[in-house]
């Protein structure tokens, strides 16, 4: 049972499930799943689909903290890709051609790509700060959208492009599929590779990984080009969704709730040791906890309250101060492990 | 024993000496004279391309049209030299003016709404400064919630605009006070008023030379006794506050609340501050050289309106002068490094 | 010279971090007008009773006196009032704001409630002045030298009321001229009656401008001397100490120096100002080479400069006759040169990694990203490693930040063996280890070097090196003096040159 609770997934998936709980006896229609035409409904279905776009932006969030940065650029990067995106299908003749979707998704990667390793290129070569880095990016990106916009909102209709957002496969959502594919080729590559250790070890403890020959410019920087391209894939979901490019809404505030899903799903801001499982059972809990939040009757638009007080709750849990605080309330036996001097100033001799 | 009755005759000091002399004293100016040689290469290349730039109802209504931009960066200031960043000043300012429209639609008395919504502009900003200083959260983490709490609050008070009909806050807009062919509105008088206290905390008080102090080396600041704690969240208040004017400013400026203002709005003033001279790693940064970034971003947008070009160019182009004063900022670190 | 009573004195001083203390019952006294030193090498304490006296630390045990009165201090600040100023190796001032600020930050001189800025540059001045400096209070800290900022520290000291000072290696980024203006301020300060406590490893120094010494080792008071009637290598002794290990050490046949082989590295010239000039190494397969000097004779600097961890200023490598650039520790390592630090927690250990994933870390790093070792060939290569080294627990899937010191740096080493190296660069590797681990790992290297690995061996235990090694390197202020062989020699003659003053004459030695 203690291993169980130890397991570092224990806490996330616990709070998940807790959820849905309350969620089931509020309204018991929850949990049910009605199936039509071979595809699948309902509340939890949508809670699937919705997770989508945050799951593929948390999932490259969780790999460029893991290194010990931030990228606060995720939000631009997919109004971007969604503006690229639809001006190429706008464009052309033939909106309904495969081709022609096929070659407006690529482009739109492409420069998602672009992106990423420009903000890379930044932090691992120039050696600039990773959150001043990409603040950059979040600043002027969306202003690049709007340009490849025109200022407007332009709006599309392809029918294969909305298949990307709405259409099924095999009973789902395929959005939920594709995001689920890629969550495990991303997974599969970090732990079937060496690039899951390394990136670990570059994370926890930079020269130590150093001077032991660990190549850490390579891998910080294709950590920024994988959040640049998912962030992109994100755009697309999103646009495709609304059959749209929104440059001024598309992915707002979605760094945030990135950076809560990566920390709900047990992973460290400070770098190091990394849990995509834990990550897509984050993003869950946060489209769960919106859902909850809807069904209440509150605004969509309101909801950020709730999530302010929930990252909150998260900080504080993590605090080092509030775990002297537990200690003291609950802890009662002195602390033996007295190994730290009480303050932090460095005497040479 | 020989004494000199006549004290030598003072040497002139060599152009060089003072040269010397005043970069030691003023080296953290540079940035800032980097920014206001912008400014004016600004000025003059857009006087050559339109011809009736530099008049004096365009600058004036520079001021007018930044004066919101102008208070938020003076809080950002303030934030930015402790070496922390405050995400959350776009949303907070759109929460005070939105809740502002609000209760005057209501019918509170300006004078009592006012303060209410600056307190609550305070109040935000505090708690984000307990999270960063009695809780060591990060200050973009603390700060990105409070960004949350206040968007999300504004949709709370409206999910649609509030229209301001209170005479008294549309006083401060509509009214100019002529000098010739130049003009300030009250919300003018506000924000010049907002700076010169600014400056003048920083540089005459023990507050604010603790804020350079605790820029310039924390560890060594608290070593010399300096309250770190107290002046550490009192620039998440001071933040706060200055969110909460901004927000009175917008609202009397449009005529109206809108819970959707101020988005991307906290980049703009970090823009401002950065470009204006102020270093994002703290301890170096001057209220004035952020007035001057405001300026900067002001008079480019003016120049993109006036070129007929997308609005979106601005920020863009502020974006990319960031850029560029960020990696200058950094080769220069990089080379004090390699020389110590 | 008012020698009556101390000013400040403090005995019986214990301090624990968790079961160990780090000082124990150590008796301490300075006098005012006298220069004071506190002698001893890593790990002996001296650190721990300077943040005791300045109220970094608080005292498990002991009583802290100042003029006769008992003091307890709870923060620096509280030092500081009591009129105990320290100044930090790393200037702990502000170099974004002025001198004058600097001098007077929490005690400007206002009016009106604001800060008057005018009154505080002349009364700077005249503080400076009273030291006799030369520096402009209106410009900022940061424009000026680490010697000046220095003394702009000691400028801040005296503007409260001082009474005892501890300078904290205050020489170490000094030049010469540089080091004679802080005597010259130091001998003003004596006259004005203040105690000062002079933390230095130059022994030089310490014997020009010090009256009184204190030795401190392994936590406990050796003794309290007078500079005048202690010799320098009576100092190096009790800093030292002679260790009889009664434990047996696997002694090495004596290697024939001069086989006649050609060296496998040879480095000329290695630059890295201030801390290491002018080096030359010659590397043979299958000899140790140890490097004794004290602290902050260049050790590490040497070490790191020969692996590419450290960018050279000037001089060569040479590997089999080619020359070698080593800009990053990844190049050094493709050519078999590896380094293993002596900051276990901060360069070499990934605390949160396994130690399996420690262990084959550097293997991993060597064959990228894309050919990761099979899950149970890692397995294997560690399981053996750790057989091989006797690391203990044999478990590999524990966290490596939960070893013992001994563990973790055999961990280290079985990472860089896994390599195959063929020059291993061993800095302090027995440093905090307990003496079984200790002899182990002597032995180790013993036996490696016997399969041909060549390696370079620092400790600041000279019997250690000498034990160990087939020839040493005798570091003295950030130049190796000489290189001799250990058979030939004795820890009493490379302690004579560890000591060895550098002014005197060789002829004098």
């Amino acid at each position: 049972m203690k291993t169980i609770v130890k397991h570092r997934l224990f806490w996330p998936s616990a709070s998940l499930l807790a959820l849905i709980v309350i969620n089931t006896i509020a309204r018991g229609s929850f949990v049910k799943i009605t199936v039509r035409d071979g595809e699948l409904y309902g509340a939890l279905i949508d809670i699937l689909r919705n997770s989508a776009p945050l799951m593929l932006v948390a999932l490259g969030m969780t790999i460029v903290i893991a290194t010990r940065g931030i990228d606060l650029s995720v939000g631009a990067i997919m109004a971007v890709s969604g503006a690229v995106s639809l001006q190429i299908i706008a464009g052309s003749d033939e909106p309904d051609n495969i081709g022609v979707v096929a070659t407006a998704v690529l482009a739109a990667l492409g420069v998602s790509l672009v992106l990423g390793a420009w903000n890379g290129f930044l932090v691992s070569v120039v050696g600039i700060q990773p959150i001043i880095a990409t603040l950059v990016l979040m600043l002027a990106g969306r202003g690049v959208a709007l340009l490849i916009t025109g200022g407007f909102i332009t709006t599309v209709n392809s029918e294969p492009y909305e298949f990307i957002a709405t259409g099924y496969l095999l009973l789902l959502p395929f959005a939920f599929v594709l995001a689920m594919v890629i969550v495990a080729v991303v997974g599969f590559v970090e732990r079937r590779s060496a690039l899951g250790v390394l990136t670990e070890a570059v994370g926890i403890n930079p020269e130590a990984s150093r001077l032991a020959g660990v190549r850490s410019r390579g891998i910080v920087w294709g950590a920024y080009i994988v959040s640049g391209v998912l962030a992109g894939i994100a755009g697309i979901l999103y646009s495709s969704n609304i059959r749209a490019a929104d440059a001024n809404a598309a992915g707002l505030l979605i760094e945030l709730y990135a950076i809560l899903a990566v920390v709900l799903g047990g992973t460290s801001l400070m770098g190091g040791k990394f849990s995509i499982a834990g990550t897509v059972i984050g993003v869950l809990i946060i489209q769960t906890l919106e859902s909850t939040i809807l069904f209440l009757g509150v605004p969509s638009a309101q909801s950020p309250v709730f999530f302010a007080l929930v990252v909150v709750i998260v900080v504080l849990i993590q605090s080092p101060r509030v775990h002297t605080w537990g200690r003291k309330l609950f802890g009662g036996s002195r602390s033996r492990d007295s190994s730290k001097p009480s303050s932090d100033v460095e005497v040479a001799a | 024993m020989t004494t000199l009755d006549i004290a030598p005759a003072p040497e002139r000091p060599s152009l060089a000496s003072r040269y010397n002399t005043f970069m030691s004293r003023h080296a953290s100016l540079m940035p800032t004279f980097a920014a206001i040689a912008i400014l004016i290469v600004i000025f003059v290349g857009a006087q050559i391309y339109f011809g009736n730039f530099v008049t004096p109802r365009n600058i004036s209504s520079l001021l007018l049209d930044n004066a919101y931009l102008l208070i938020l960066a003076v809080g950002m200031t303030f934030v930015i030299i402790t070496g922390g960043i405050d995400l959350a000043v776009g949303s907070v300012m759109a929460f005070t003016g939105i809740w502002l429209a609000s209760l005057l639609a209501g019918g509170t008395p300006a004078v009592i709404a006012i303060p209410v919504i600056v307190l609550g502009g305070a109040v935000i900003g505090l708690l984000i400064g307990v999270l960063v200083q009695y809780f060591d959260v990060q200050p973009f983490i603390a700060s990105l919630a409070g960004l949350f709490l206040a968007r999300g609050l504004a949709y709370v008070v409206s999910l649609s605009s509030i229209k301001v009909e209170n005479e008294a806050v549309l006083w401060l807009q509509s009214t100019r006070w002529h000098l010739g062919s130049w003009y300030i509105t009250p919300t003018g008088v506000l924000a010049l008023s907002v700076v010169a206290i600014g400056a003048l905390v920083m540089h005459f008080t023990r507050f604010g030379r603790t804020i350079y102090a605790i820029g310039g080396n924390e560890q060594s600041a608290r070593l010399m006794g300096l309250n770190i704690a107290r002046t550490k969240v009192a620039v998440y208040v001071i933040s706060g506050v200055c969110a909460g004017l901004a927000g009175l400013v917008l609202t009397a400026y449009s005529g109206a609340g809108y819970p959707r203002n101020g988005i991307g709005t906290e980049l703009d003033a970090i823009a401002a501050v950065v470009i204006g001279g102020t270093l994002l790693t703290g301890g170096r940064g001057y209220v004035l050289g952020s007035m001057v970034g405001v300026f900067v971003y002001g008079t480019i947008n003016t120049v993109i309106s006036f070129m007929g070009a997308e609005q979106s160019w601005t920020r863009i182009i502020v974006g990319f002068l960031l850029l560029v004063f960020i990696v200058v900022q950094r080769a220069i670190v990089a080379r004090a490094e390699r020389r110590g | 010279m008012d020698q009556a009573r101390p000013l400040l004195e403090i005995t019986g001083a214990t301090v624990f971090f968790g079961a160990d203390a780090a000082i124990d019952g150590v008796d301490f006294r300075m006098f005012p007008g006298e220069v004071h030193s506190l002698m001893g090498e890593n790990g002996a304490g001296k650190s721990t009773l300077i943040k005791a006296i300045t109220g970094v630390l608080p005292l498990d045990a002991g009583v802290l006196t100042l003029a006769g009165e008992e003091l307890h201090l709870h923060t620096p600040v509280d030092a500081q009032r009591a009129g105990i100023s320290t100044v930090y190796q790393e200037i702990e001032l502000l170099p974004n704001v002025s001198v004058a600020e600097n001098i007077f930050l929490g005690r400007e001189p206002r009016r009106l409630g604001m800060i008057d800025n005018r009154t505080m540059r002349t009364q700077a001045s005249r503080v400076l002045a009273e030291l006799g400096l030369d520096i402009d209070p209106a410009s900022l800290l940061g424009s000026h030298s680490v010697a000046v900022q220095q003394l702009v520290a000691i400028a801040r000291a005296i503007s409260a009321d001082l009474r005892v000072l501890v300078l904290d290696e205050p020489t170490s980024s000094l030049d010469v001229d540089e080091v004679a203006e802080l005597f010259r301020v130091i001998r003003e300060l004596q006259q004005r009656g203040v105690a000062i406590l002079f933390v230095s490893h130059f022994l030089d120094q310490v014997y020009e401008i010090c009256d009184r010494v204190t030795v401190l080792r392994d936590g406990k008071l050796v003794g309290e001397y007078l500079t005048r009637e202690l010799l320098r290598i009576d100092l190096v002794h009790k800093m030292l100490g002679h260790e009889e290990t009664a434990l047996k050490s696997r002694s090495r046949a004596p290697a024939a120096d001069g086989d006649g082989a050609a060296p496998f590295l040879t480095a000329r010239g290695l630059t890295h100002a201030p801390r290491i000039i002018g080096a030359d190494l010659d590397i043979f397969e299958g000899r140790v080479l140890g490097v004794a000097g004290l602290l902050g004779s260049g050790r590490t600097e040497l070490a790191r400069a020969v692996t590419g961890i450290d960018h050279l200023h000037s001089g060569v490598i040479m590997i089999a006759g080619a020359d070698q650039v080593f800009t990053s520790p990844r190049k050094a390592l493709n050519k078999g040169v590896a380094y293993s630090s002596e900051n276990r927690r901060t360069e070499g250990i990934v605390a949160e990694l396994t130690v399996l994933e420690n262990i084959v870390l550097a293997v991993q790093a060597d064959r990228g990203i894309w050919h990761r070792m099979r899950p149970a060939r890692q397995r294997e290569l560690a399981a053996s490693w750790v057989e091989a080294l006797g690391i203990r627990p044999a478990d590999l899937d524990r966290q490596a930040g939960t070893l013992s010191g001994g563990n973790q740096q055999k961990v280290m080493l079985a990472r860089l063996l896994a390599l195959s190296p063929r020059l291993l660069v061993l800095d302090e590797p027995t440093r905090g280890i307990d003496i079984g681990a200790k002899v182990e790992i002597q032995n180790l290297v013993g036996e490696l070097a016997d399969n041909g690995l060549s390696v370079i061996f620092i400790s600041a235990e000279l019997e250690e090196v000498l034990r160990v090694s087939d020839r040493v390197a005798v570091l003295r202020d950030g130049r190796i003096v000489d290189t001799l062989a250990t058979a030939e020699t004795s820890v009493d003659e490379v302690l004579a040159l560890v000591a060895r003053p550098s002014q005197e004459d060789e002829a004098l030695a």
